[in-house]
């Protein structure tokens, strides 16, 4: 056995950049790294030692299960991601090298691979949406949301983000973090509240649907207020429900954001994912992010290329609509082959379905004493108010191989956010309503 | 090499007086260094605007530029055709490409303005 | 499937009745549906089948260049092999399946994977504390400004509102800056690749938040003047931040971290081999000096000292949340199966072979093209192609595209913007002797191509499904979905 440490990734053996060290002109690499200042030169690196694959996978295999596994447990927890069925087609797609490991396309062509299928996912998000342009995604939900912010301000020239509660807590949580430095002024508000309140110097609104707590709203007052104060209306909104739902083109939405993971995405403890942004063709030039467009080369041949790039920064800099450089090309494709594959009827079909569950699933909890569904009008989630502590209640959900719903407790005493996808069966939500009536 | 009848600015820009309105555009060595052209943002009839001071941007598929106005006044005719035609920058940056035209509040500025010789000799000392 | 076929849209395949998927079953009871008013009436999705969706995606798949086969010398991309292994170990259940919102007791294998990944990336830093929440290199830039700015306010200091940043700098670190509210001033590199002093010392002053520097540089070059550039910098009260997007040319070589950087950032899908998934996803992990620790973005994993329990925690004066969760956790398994399986031996590896790669096509290229910096280079090297413009009238772009048509991905062009007509080339430590052999031909045959047969290089590339396309049109007509397609 060699002293030598060579990696499976690196070919050159030590023979062979001998050889290559005599080309240079130099007798060790370490003459390559003079310019390194001599005291900070060669630091200790306190790593453990290298592991084989064997060894590693026992290591990291036993790592993944120390962790409660949605599939091994129900799970019922939603509040921005979604445990939707994904069929082998994504996997094995999204998998194939060309597409996992070709870079961003810059040189068009050699990635029409990747382009024709940003310009399906883009397509397909139009539809979704029912908006004009969409670009090719962005980081997740929460980042669009803070891009559409600016991007409202920037074409506004207006200062003043209204943020109607209902906003995911996270989503405002990222909006102020990325508006920090930008003299951006954001408020919250109940709809009442922004409704009665006229404000010439509004930006734009920004509202949720359904919003954070499952309730789908009316946004057609919101929307008549944003035209009188010339502000932009943005919708933040989610894949499943607007494939069931009358898109937010029809009550006045300027921009439509959202988080696109349900769509083909596993839930990855949180990401990567894929942020869904799209707006009205007039607002084109203000979009941020990467965009695909149609074209044709020299010979007439259609192809297409990464366009209206002078937005970004590769170009303008420190004038760029935004800072994006890398952006979520792979996890798009997820999304693309899957709305592909569900296509006009699954889509339909699936949105339904969760409807169809999440209201049994209420129906049959609003019965138990001491459970009380608070929504109105929900598509797939819905906030329960408990008899007891959530806490109490979550623990012995998972005792019973039960994930239970997000705790929203904080804001309002006793309360859940409970989802419901097709991957819950009959069995497990009777389960579910079950052992709800034992905790109390 | 550069049209005699008009007068340059240091960022590439000429202009035509006539009876005190000036007519604006950018030069044939801007617009080849920036390529085909695809948008160009100017702004409101109206507008007021100082020398040397940006008032919009000229944008290609691999740069964008903004546009200084070499002289002070109010815009009164902004070039529409741009809006569906921005080739006309690469076709013709000294007639039908021209940008905006101006009521100049103080033509005299024009005196800090170069010559086409004078331009011809800075555009070479740049490179 | 053929070429005309290849590029006809999902929409202009579908045909009612076709199905891509199954149903899974209704088996609970039918329930009340909404008012028709509030559905919506149409979705024009397609309707094509499974296997024609797979032939579909995996014919254009074809049409993509990717490092599972072609050289990609993208300098500053470090386009390295990606290990399988990490996919595989990612796509375990118990790090692909979990919900983010999961009670941090039933994820603390997760949590104890990235609270190890934050220690491995700050001790190869050299720095006192990680978040792994920005999702890419430029959200995590973004991330340490912000950071740098609250340091200032923190305070008191209100009037620091500028940032010196070097030309050469990577477009997204200006742009970063200004997200951040700071005034970009921009100073130049010298005729060495060395940060001007005595421009430096011009622009700083007290109103000066920092400094971003890429190490080694955009050129490829280890700035020699790295101490004073610190010094003077520390002694007006600015901070330092470190782009690290090369860092993997000084792996185990040197510590940002000592030299005296408030805040380096890596780009897991760089150097730590997140696969680039044809433009993403990404992660940016952003390692900061104890100074700044309090100010990292929300959240970090901390470990409970008595319990050994693994938490999310938000520093105390955290900028806040970059992203929904907790930062892209599929890239961080891989980044994390990466170093552990590389080790400290392999770690140290990777910058010896990537410096030795870069700078062995330096020495023999550099008769065939111009070379800037005549200098020992680091894990990339900046040719330039003026020479052959005057010669041949070719320029860059027409040598990249036909380096096409030799099945090699065209090298960085579109920055460093103090170099004109380059070509930016980072190998990576991931590529044979035989291949750099290869590319090194190939080029000097472009080179011959140029003075024999130019025009063989205006319209290249020759052998690809487009050829050169028509930038121009598609952004003075945008069509960007297939309903752009059908109007006129």
């Amino acid at each position: 056995m060699t002293n030598h440490y060579q990696s499976t990734y690196t070919p050159n053996t030590p023979a062979i950049k001998e050889e290559m060290l005599k080309e240079i002109g130099v007798k060790s690499y370490k003459e390559l790294f003079v310019d390194i200042p001599e005291k900070f030169r060669f630091p200790e690196l306190n790593l453990p030692s290298p592991t084989s694959e064997l060894d590693l996978k026992n290591e990291m295999s036993k790592l993944a299960n120390k962790n409660s596994i949605p599939g091994e447990y129900s799970s019922f927890l939603g509040a921005g991601a979604y445990r939707h069925f994904i069929p082998s087609v994504v996997k094995q797609l999204t998998s194939r090298s060309e597409f996992m490991t070709s870079y961003t396309p810059y040189q068009p062509e050699v990635s029409q691979g990747t382009l024709q299928a940003h310009f399906e996912f883009q397509s397909m998000v139009c539809e979704l949406t029912g908006m004009e342009a969409a670009n090719a995604g962005m980081y997740d939900g929460a980042t669009s949301a803070a891009e559409a912010v600016l991007m409202a301000c920037r074409i506004n020239k207006k200062f003043k983000v209204n943020i109607v509660d209902g906003v995911s807590p996270f989503y405002i949580d990222v909006i102020k973090t990325l508006t920090q430095a930008t003299g951006i002024e954001i408020i919250t508000q109940d709809l009442n509240t922004a409704l009665n309140a006229s404000e010439e110097s509004t930006a734009c609104y920004v509202i949720q649907q359904p919003n954070f707590s499952g309730e789908i709203e009316d946004i057609n007052k919101l929307n008549e207020l944003s035209k009188k104060n010339d502000a932009l209306l943005i919708v933040i909104s989610e894949p499943m429900f607007l494939s069931m739902y009358k898109t937010p083109n029809n009550y006045g939405a300027d921009i439509v954001v959202g988080e696109g993971q349900p769509f083909g995405v596993s839930l990855t403890y949180g990401g990567p994912y894929a942020g869904l942004f799209a707006c009205k063709k007039k607002y084109l030039r203000q979009l941020p992010g990467r965009i695909v467009g149609e074209t044709v080369d020299s010979e007439n041949v259609k192809g297409y290329v990464l366009t209206l790039q002078t937005r970004e920064q590769h170009i303008k800099r420190d004038r760029a609509t935004s800072n994006i450089c890398t952006s979520v090309g792979l996890i798009a494709l997820m999304s693309t082959v899957y709305m592909a594959l569900q296509g006009k009827v699954g889509l339909k079909y699936l949105s339904e379905l969760c409807y169809h569950k999440a209201h049994y699933a209420a129906s049959k909890i609003s019965a138990l004493d001491g459970y009380e569904i608070l929504n109105n009008n929900f598509f797939k989630e819905f906030t329960l108010k408990c008899g007891t502590d959530v806490k109490k209640i979550n623990s012995y959900l998972h005792e019973n191989k039960v994930i239970g719903g997000y705790n929203t407790s904080d804001e309002s005493k006793n309360t859940m956010l409970l989802s419901f996808t097709e991957m819950n069966s009959k069995e497990e939500i009777d389960r579910l309503v079950t052992l709800l009536s034992k905790v109390n | 090499m550069y049209p005699n009848n008009l007068k340059y600015s240091e960022e590439h820009e000429w202009l035509l007086e006539s009876n005190g309105i000036a007519t604006i555009g950018i030069t044939d060595f801007a617009v080849d260094s920036l390529g085909d052209i695809v948008f160009v943002e100017l702004p409101q009839k109206g507008t007021q605007i100082n020398q040397f001071s940006t008032f919009g941007e000229v944008e290609s598929v691999k740069a964008a530029s903004e546009i200084y106005t070499p002289i002070s006044g109010e815009i009164i005719e902004i070039n529409e055709n741009l809006e569906t035609e921005p080739e006309l920058l690469n076709n013709s940056p000294y007639e039908n490409g021209w940008l905006i035209k101006v009521k100049m509040s103080d033509p005299t500025e024009i005196e800090k303005l170069m010559d086409s010789k004078a331009y011809e000799q800075f555009v070479n000392s740049e490179d | 499937m053929n070429n005309t076929n290849k590029r006809k849209l999902l929409m202009d395949r579908s045909i009612p009745g076709k199905v891509g998927a199954t149903f899974p079953a209704l088996d609970i009871p039918e329930q009340k549906l909404p008012d028709k008013s509030q559905l919506r009436e149409d979705l024009a999705m397609p309707e094509v089948s499974e296997n024609e969706i797979v032939r579909y995606f995996s014919s254009i798949s074809q049409m993509n260049f990717s490092i599972d086969h072609n050289f990609y010398p993208l300098g500053s991309c470090t386009m390295k092999y990606n290990p399988k292994l990490n996919d595989d170990i990612a796509s375990f259940p118990g790090f692909n399946d979990i919900h983010p919102l999961q009670d941090t007791s039933t994820t603390q294998g997760a949590l104890e994977l990235m609270h190890d990944l934050q220690n491995l990336l700050a001790e190869i830093t050299g720095m006192a504390g990680t978040s792994l929440s920005p999702m890419a290199g430029a959200e995590a830039e973004l991330a340490g400004m912000l950071m740098i700015r609250s340091y200032h306010l923190n305070n008191e200091d209100f009037k620091r509102k500028k940032v010196i940043i070097p030309d050469s700098a990577h477009g997204t670190n200006p742009a970063s800056a200004v997200m951040a509210g700071f005034e970009v001033i921009s100073i130049p590199t010298d005729e060495n690749g060395n940060t001007d002093i005595d421009a430096l010392k011009s622009v700083v002053d007290d109103t000066t938040a920092g400094l971003m520097l890429t190490q080694p540089s955009t050129i490829g070059l280890f700035d020699t003047n790295i101490i004073e550039v610190v010094k003077i910098i520390n002694e007006n009260g600015g901070l330092i931040y470190g782009d690290g997007a090369n860092l993997n040319a000084i792996l185990g070589k040197v510590k940002p971290g000592e030299i005296g950087f408030d805040v380096v950032h890596s780009n897991l899908h760089k150097t730590f081999t997140q696969p680039h998934g044809g433009g993403g996803p990404g992660a940016g992990a952003v390692m900061v000096s104890q100074r700044l620790v309090d100010f990292l973005p929300d959240p970090i994993v901390t470990k409970e000292e008595k319990s050994s329990i693994f938490n999310l925690s938000q520093p105390i004066k955290s900028i806040g949340k970059m992203g929904t969760f907790h930062g892209n956790f599929g890239a961080l398994v891989r980044a994390y199966a990466y170093i552990r399986t590389l080790g400290k031996d392999g770690i140290n590896a990777i910058s010896e072979d990537a410096v030795i790669n870069a700078n062995y096509i330096r020495v023999k290229l550099q008769d065939t093209l111009d070379l800037p910096y005549d200098r020992i280079c680091s894990h990339e090297v900046v040719f330039s192609a003026k020479s052959i413009k005057e010669k041949y009238g070719v320029n860059a772009l027409d040598m990249a595209k036909r380096l096409i048509d030799y099945d090699i991905h065209p090298p960085t062009m579109y920055f460093p913007l103090i170099v004109d007509e380059a070509f930016l080339v980072e190998p990576t430590e991931t590529e044979s002797k035989e291949t750099l052999d290869e590319f090194i031909d190939v080029m000097k045959t472009i080179v011959k191509e140029a003075e024999s047969n130019p025009e063989l290089l205006h319209n290249a590339p020759h052998n690809t499904p487009n050829k050169r396309l028509n930038e121009a049109m598609a952004a003075r007509n945008p069509k960007l979905s297939w309903r752009d397609t059908k109007a006129n």
